[in-house]
């Protein structure tokens, strides 16, 4: 029995310390992690972004991908266990994570200096990437005549079928209201108020049995091109794709929800160096217009904008057609409501 | 000769003593392993369900000083005083993130509060008294409900988390009150919860009794064919039979395309993302945990006892319902059980085949895990989800008395 024992423990203790052993060896030589939002957009970037990087630098890049929100960084920064480095964030909980001290206050001396970034493109804790929007896209054998604003993706009489949302109060308050005919330049005033977010969920209440929600961007694209959903909201970009790419897919622009997402650099990381390096190395102009020439997100630079595509131009959602009816994301108002907004969309939800 | 019997006795108790230790000492692995993997997490789980160390640690002092305060107006100088001094602090060592969250919790908007109050105060003592300095940098805090937060989080246990997974509050008087139906959501999801995994129990049953059946009664090649059908999905990954599912019963799937062509509807049906997908993906994972027992319980079944009621005259549906199923109910009971509490507690096949109006409790359990970090809330639905299934288990072993579960003969 000692034998046994004695076997036993030599086994415990070797688990035990390969175990430790690796986790130093994972906290030491931990590659340079960029964190994205996935799909056909990540691997865009990779092409565009992370490959030419590594291939001048010499840094290699861990690619990892998320659906957004704040609960990974807290944890990893509470915890103290960090193990991503750069990552995408949209700009409410970029300005959030930035006042909570999640984030790493940018040098951007050493980055090049905030000036040439377009309005609201950089901040504290932020270098903007891209300039996308939340549009109305539908499958184009599924949907009879063309779609337009987002009274016709609530009208499932004329269009009939699945609507796809993404999960959570965001966007989703914002075009009930459009829907219900506030314009947008009136909707976050009118969401202020009790009465406008009672009137937004009102309106969602009238779709609310054809909705499929969605969580992962990669979605979206995915269900509107085999025609499991008629219309969906998604990010613009992937839509794009799936459209260049010959899928039965349209926009609807009217009515776009669009904002900015950045760059960040999570607090508390081994490698910040190599993650400041790489925010300076997407944010000049020449390489941030690279991702422009595979899919259809705006730059964040008035200098990239020149070397944009023509014929990339007019499909991304600062072109001038597209901003017709177009809604500015209000970071502002997120930064402040969004969590009770959320804790009612849940109890709404899953009723 | 007397002291040598004794002595005899107590080495013969020595001996025995030391072999009992021995055979507990083979124990003691799988024992330990429980209390570590299964006591330990369960009892960290009730204790997160009540633990409130946030506000009472970050502010010490202050939180032990304003229990002495009546909760009317504002707390006097000197405990105010403490706590702008130790939210300096908190700041300085980047702690306020917790007690934010947490006064979040009591008060929307507090985390903002406390945040910009901590940047404001001034380094040195100011000249004004500190209270006017905290109302000078943000005024909501001449207001009693700020500081009436901060009391009743000074103390380390808290009942809030429970009764927020009950969906109740305190009321303004002290008494507890329903929140409002805007913010109900845990005991609908409870009574959900448990009326969807007994609909799956019942149908587990209702489709595994024949296939238990069956394999129990046919020749030893068939019953080899059904056993490997029945065992082959079982060691087959959860996840990969749920993504098969979703495959399946997708509009564009093979089951709605052989509908389509085969006439018998117009337009695709709607399979996925509805609680029609969650009961097949469901049953169809869960049914090797019915007919296992049934099959080990009908297998120590003499095929004579049917004989038997046959020649004393049953006809058969009698003799099924007298003789066999009666028979059978350790195994039923067994089942049932399993299933029934395995189904409570699923997760993953509801979320990827159900739309919102599908998700059991669990979903909201990892929902606040995972997005909202509310740990507490998610260790209290937790701990309501376990007590339900003891009170479930209590009743059940009651009703069908506890010797009859059985899960082989």
């Amino acid at each position: 029995m000692s034998v046994a024992r004695n076997i036993t423990l030599g086994l415990a203790a070797t688990a035990l310390g390969s175990m430790t052993l690796a986790g130093i060896a994972a906290a030491q030589d931990r590659d340079l992690t960029v964190v994205g939002w996935g799909g056909s957009y990540q691997d865009q970037q990779g092409i565009a972004y992370f490959e030419p990087f590594t291939e001048e630098t010499g840094i290699p890049i861990l690619e990892e991908s998320f659906n957004g929100g704040l609960s990974n960084i807290m944890s990893m920064v509470e915890t103290d266990s960090v193990v991503w480095d750069v990552v995408q964030l949209e700009d409410p909980e970029l300005q959030r994570a930035c006042q909570q001290g999640y984030l790493e206050r940018l040098p951007w001396d050493e980055i090049g200096g905030r000036d040439d970034f377009i309005d609201g493109g950089s901040s504290e804790c932020g270098a903007g990437t891209i300039v996308w929007s939340i549009v109305n896209a539908y499958n184009t054998d599924e949907v009879e005549g063309t779609p337009s604003g987002w009274d016709d993706f609530f009208n499932v009489e004329e269009f009939p079928g699945k609507r796809g949302l993404r999960r959570g109060a965001k966007f989703n308050l914002e075009l009930a209201l459009m829907a219900d005919g506030v314009a947008p330049e009136d909707v976050y005033e009118t969401l202020s108020t009790e009465e406008g977010v009672d009137r937004a969920f009102a309106k969602l209440d009238e779709l609310k049995e054809h909705i499929q929600w969605w969580e992962a961007g990669a979605q979206p694209p995915e269900w509107v091109a085999s025609g499991d959903v008629a219309m969906t909201t998604a990010y613009n970009g992937r839509i794009d794709k799936a459209q260049t790419e010959g899928q039965p897919v349209d926009i609807a622009w009217e009515g776009q929800i669009y904002a900015i997402d950045s760059w960040a650099i999570i607090s508390g990381t081994s490698n910040k160096d190599e993650a400041v390096e790489f925010i300076k190395y997407v944010s000049e102009p020449e390489n941030m217009s690279r991702l422009q020439q595979h899919i259809a997100y705006g730059p964040t630079k008035e200098a990239a904008f020149e070397s944009v595509p023509e014929e990339m131009a007019p499909r991304l959602p600062t072109a001038p057609d597209n901003l017709e009816g177009a809604l500015l994301n209000s970071t502002e108002f997120w930064v402040d409501n969004q969590e009770r907004l959320d804790r009612r969309f849940n109890a709404w939800a899953s009723q | 000769m007397a002291a040598t019997t004794a002595d005899l006795k107590q080495r013969l108790r020595r001996t025995e003593r030391r072999r009992r230790l021995g055979s507990l000492g083979l124990f003691a692995p799988s024992v330990i392993f429980l209390l570590i993997f299964f006591a330990l997490p369960i009892a960290l789980m009730l204790y997160r369900a009540v633990q409130n160390p946030e506000v009472a640690n970050t502010f010490p002092e202050s939180m032990a000083a304003i229990q002495q305060w009546d909760g009317e107006g504002m707390p006097g100088e000197p405990i105010v005083a403490e706590f702008a001094q130790e939210l300096r602090d908190a700041r300085d060592e980047r702690q306020l993130s917790a007690p934010g969250r947490r006064l979040d919790y009591e008060i929307a908007g507090y985390r903002g509060l406390l945040r910009a109050t901590a940047f404001g105060l001034p380094d040195e003592e100011p000249e004004a008294s500190w209270t006017e300095t905290l109302i000078g940098i943000d005024p909501r805090w001449e207001e009693t409900q700020y500081w009436q937060a901060l009391k009743e989080n000074a103390s380390p246990f808290t009942l809030d988390y429970v009764l927020t997974a009950l969906d109740l509050e305190w009321a303004e008087d002290g008494g507890l009150q329903w929140v409002s139906e805007h913010q109900a959501i845990y005991l609908d999801l409870y009574e959900r919860t448990l009326w969807m995994a007994f609909v799956i129990t019942l149908a587990a049953l209702l489709l595994g009794y024949p296939i238990a059946f069956l394999m129990t009664n046919s020749s030893r090649r068939v019953q080899g064919i059904l056993l490997v059908l029945v065992l082959l999905p079982f060691w087959t990954s959860l996840l990969v039979r749920t993504a098969s599912w979703m495959v399946l019963l997708s509009r564009s799937g093979p089951i709605n395309t052989l509908l389509v062509n085969l006439g018998l509807t117009d337009a695709p049906l709607e399979l996925l993302y509805n609680r029609f997908g969650v009961y097949v993906g469901m049953i169809h994972i869960l049914l090797p945990f019915m007919i296992m027992p049934l099959y080990a319980v009908m297998r120590g079944i003499p095929h004579s006892h049917m004989r038997a009621a046959a020649s004393l005259g049953a006809p058969p549906l009698r003799a099924f319902r007298r003789v066999y199923l009666p028979q059978t109910m350790p195994g039923i009971a067994a089942g049932c059980l399993l299933v029934f509490i395995l189904a409570i507690g699923f997760y993953i096949t509801p979320a990827l085949l159900g739309g919102n109006e599908d998700q059991m409790i669990s979903y909201f359990i990892a929902y606040h895990t995972n997005e909202t970090l509310n740990w507490g809330l998610a260790a209290a639905l937790g701990v309501i989800l376990l007590l339900m299934i003891f009170v479930l288990y209590a009743i059940f072993t009651r009703l069908t008395g506890t010797g009859r579960i059985q899960m082989g003969t």
